[in-house]
């Protein structure tokens, strides 16, 4: 029997989600796993939603992840998050996402309320999904946040197969050489703190 | 990724032209280009000014004896279609392979038009890779295959083919020494397809055409890929939906036979007409339009194959992007019995009604010259005044809070369609939109019908120096083209030239824009105001590349702000986050501290932009 891990990225244009899903996509490559993996490029990028999708496994064809079928979502803003959890998640699986907010056009114009943490952590209950907040006080740069989310899942080893290894090679490989210590700095610091580290190895 | 195979190909074929215009989903070819440091890029590439232009500059090159490629997206081949469907006709000496980036699913395009159907009318083979690998591969195919044919060859993608990832293998790769000698030789045409020689001409592409139908049964891209024994039934599909149809077809017990094509034109008929005769029952699966099928219904009639040939049985077959849930609903509507409507052990169905939050559209960055455009154009024009869009970042000026631009067709039409709402009345000014990059495009000649026609409105052009939308790609305006600094080209000297009323302002002096909009409605006739202000995406990315770079940005005096929301309601600028206590924050990851804010504050509530305490 075959396993696929589908994995479901999403976040605002300009948060780094590029830069997310090719690391992944590298580190299950130097895990000598199959990958297929497709990003949102173009238009989106301004702002809007851009959702990225990775799958890891020993029998992949398609690069698209269905709908509720996520075993890991990820994303890199809170209602971003929510919006990840109802749309892509299935039911036992789980969510990781980094705790900041870009105020969608709706709030800003007084027309909706932001999404509460209280709320997705309500929503991820009912649906079975482990979540699991992250947030670094005091990241010199807003675009070291999804290095952050890297770390945790790394540590966490939520991606079978994948160890805490080849996400800091390919991390490694593809941060541009000048902000490679920071981020390294960061991932090894985020990465070795978790409560509960997995050794996906068992 | 697709887009990054397939420029591995082009070097491995001693591709010696490739020229393109931006669109989605093919710009990461030329960032894949780019990063081959120049000295070492074995071809010539250029963004051209638009997709007409760039086929004809790479049939230029292979009729002197160079393989050549253009690339653009699926709605370019309308603009190159004039060239395009001569190409046929043409002894092509170097070849010439077209790539197109269909968008099935409308990702970032203003219809899904299916590129296929141009196949027929231009009597053009067709290859369609499922992935990455396959672009690579079925490049050096096409490749080959013109240059032994010298007849065109396309090979079309589509969005999750070009942007999809997966390990690539390739050969080794010698680059060959390029041979700069001009083989163009008139009599190996004729290249003039005038009156009588048009017959013969289109005979010899005809005749080219069959020969390729051998290809097509002949390569190993069109195979059956065998399913259970005995099933009876069969399903025949090509390109991104084989992806999907394999994915789905993992899960089925008792799967179909696959006839998959690597060539959707010419079709392989005698590859077809054996799976129909050994099947029982086949399913067609294929995205957009009923192409495929209406070949494969020919082919059985003619051979008289008593096969029932099932294609698409709703409208809903005809729109979107095949994933493989909207393959298994297909599916499983066509052999309820043999395929499941959800993977085994898949998702449970969704609470109804549980849409989670609201859409996040895309807007302008913040410090877009565009938005300060916007709020200032808004406050010189009446309520029921006409705003007409164009392609390109200022399109986005259709949403809230903004809401200008109520008419878009494709690139460079706003000219045009405003002449046409300007006909027989004065009582609602139309107001044209139109980017720089559009402009030199498809603009330009809308705009000289306005002035030679004399129309009667007023063109607003975005003027942001570079192609933004797509990835900031230079045009001829920029200053640079894709190779190195050339001198720009001025729109304002282009408009004067041909004797239009010009006015400009950089778009951050709102006020003075304002009253430069005024004056020209009020003036009436066809009337220019350049709103001019650099992509400030472009320029922060410069910016914070330098050594020494001070992070800036605005705050809110919260005992000046009044809570009248006009920097956060109806400027509009991402950065403006509204508190519960309907306070005003600045969130200080997206404000670029530009200031463009300051002046719509009616309270003066805004403190100029400072260097970050952090920074």
């Amino acid at each position: 029997m075959t396993h696929t891990t589908q994995i479901y990225m999403i976040g605002v244009g300009g948060q780094g989600i590029g830069l997310l899903s090719e690391v992944l996509a590298h580190a299950g490559d130097l895990a000598g796993l199959e990958i297929r993996a497709v990003d949102t490029h173009g238009l989106a990028q301004r702002g809007g939603s851009v959702e990225s999708f990775l799958r890891v496994g020993t029998r992949v064809f398609s690069p698209l992840v269905a709908p509720h079928d996520a075993d890991l979502v990820i994303a890199l803003e809170r209602t971003e998050a929510l919006r990840g959890l109802v749309h892509y998640a299935r039911r036992g699986g789980r969510l990781v996402w980094y705790e900041t907010t870009w105020q969608p056009l709706a709030v800003r114009l007084g027309r909706e309320p932001l999404v509460e943490t209280a709320q997705i952590l309500e929503r991820a209950r009912a649906l079975d999904v482990t979540a699991y907040p992250v947030h670094v006080d005091g990241l010199p740069d807003p675009r070291m946040q999804n290095v952050a989310v890297l770390a945790t899942i790394a540590g966490l080893g939520w991606i079978p197969g994948v160890g805490v290894d080849h996400f800091r090679r390919a991390l490694t490989d593809l941060v541009p050489p000048k902000a490679a210590a920071a981020n390294l700095a960061l991932f090894d610091a985020v990465s070795s703190a978790l409560p509960s580290p997995v050794d996906p190895a068992k | 990724m697709g887009n990054t195979a397939i420029v591995r190909a082009m070097a491995v074929t001693g591709t010696r032209v490739v020229t393109a215009y931006p669109g989605s989903p093919t710009p990461e070819i030329a960032e894949a280009i780019s990063r081959i440091p120049a000295p070492e890029r074995p071809f010539h590439f250029e963004f051209s000014t638009n997709e007409k232009v760039a086929t004809e500059v790479a049939f230029g090159a292979s009729i002197n004896g160079h393989l050549s490629c253009v690339f653009f997206k699926s709605v370019g081949l309308n603009v190159a279609a004039d060239t395009f469907v001569q190409l046929s006709m043409m002894e092509l000496a170097g070849g010439m392979v077209i790539v197109m980036g269909d968008d099935p699913g409308c990702n970032s395009s203003q219809n899904e038009q299916d590129n296929r159907h141009i196949a027929r009318l231009a009597y053009t083979p067709i290859w369609e890779p499922m992935d990455p690998q396959e672009v690579h591969d079925m490049y050096l195919e096409a490749a080959a295959w013109s240059q032994k044919m010298r007849m065109p060859v396309i090979l079309r993608l589509s969005t999750h083919v070009c942007h999809a990832k997966m390990r690539v293998r390739s050969d080794a790769y010698t680059p060959q020494p390029l041979d700069p000698t001009p083989r163009f030789d008139a009599a190996a045409g004729p290249y003039l397809p005038i009156t009588k020689l048009v017959a013969p001409l289109k005979r010899r592409a005809l005749e080219k055409l069959e020969k390729t139908r051998e290809q097509a049964e002949a390569t190993p891209f069109t195979r059956v890929i065998p399913g259970a024994p005995g099933t009876g039934l069969g399903l025949i599909t090509a390109g991104l939906p084989t992806a999907s149809v394999l994915e789905v077809l993992s899960t089925v017990e008792a799967p179909p036979d696959v006839l998959r094509l690597g060539l959707v034109h010419p079709l392989p008929a005698r590859a077809i007409a054996d799976f129909l005769r050994t099947h029982g029952e086949v399913k067609i699966l294929e995205e957009l339009d009923d192409f495929l099928e209406q070949g494969i219904v020919q082919i059985a009639y003619r051979e008289g194959i008593s096969c029932r040939i099932r294609g698409k049985e709703d409208l809903e077959a005809w729109i979107g992007e095949y994933t493989p849930p909207k393959v298994r609903a297909i599916l499983h509507a066509t052999w309820p019995g043999l395929v499941s409507a959800t993977p085994p052990g898949g998702p449970a169905t969704p609470a109804a009604g549980d849409d989670g939050p609201t859409p996040r559209a895309p807007q302008m960055c913040p410090g877009c010259g565009h938005r300060s455009a916007f709020h200032a154009v808004a406050q010189a024009l009446a309520d029921d005044d006409i705003t007409v869009a164009d392609i390109g970042c200022h399109t986005l000026g259709f949403m809230p809070p903004y809401n200008m631009g109520q008419v878009l067709l494709c690139m460079g039409a706003s000219p045009g369609i405003s002449a046409g709402l300007s006909l027989f009345q004065k009582s609602r000014r139309v107001v044209a939109f139109i980017g720089d990059s559009t402009f030199f495009h498809a603009g330009v000649p809308g705009v000289i019908n306005a002035l030679f026609n004399r129309h009667d409105f007023t063109l607003i052009v975005m003027e942001n120096g570079t192609t933004a939308m797509t990835g900031h790609q230079d045009h001829a305006g920029s200053g640079a083209n894709f190779n190195g600094p050339v001198q720009s080209m001025s729109i304002r000297d282009l408009l004067v030239s041909m004797g239009a009323t010009v006015r400009e302002v950089d778009t951050y002096a709102q006020g003075r824009l304002t009253q430069l909009v005024r004056e020209a409605n009020e003036a009436g006739g066809f009337q220019v105001v350049i709103a001019r202000h650099p992509c400030m995406l472009a320029h922060m990315r410069r910016e914070s590349r330098k050594p020494g770079h001070v992070r800036r940005q605005v705050r809110i005096l919260k005992d000046r702000c009044d809570q009248q929301h006009v920097c956060v309601m109806r400027f509009g600028c991402p950065s403006f986050f509204l508190e519960p206590d309907g306070g005003v924050h600045v969130n200080e990851d997206l404000c670029i501290g530009d200031g463009s804010c300051l002046q719509t504050c009616p309270s003066k509530a805004i403190a100029p932009p400072a260097a970050r305490e952090d920074s």
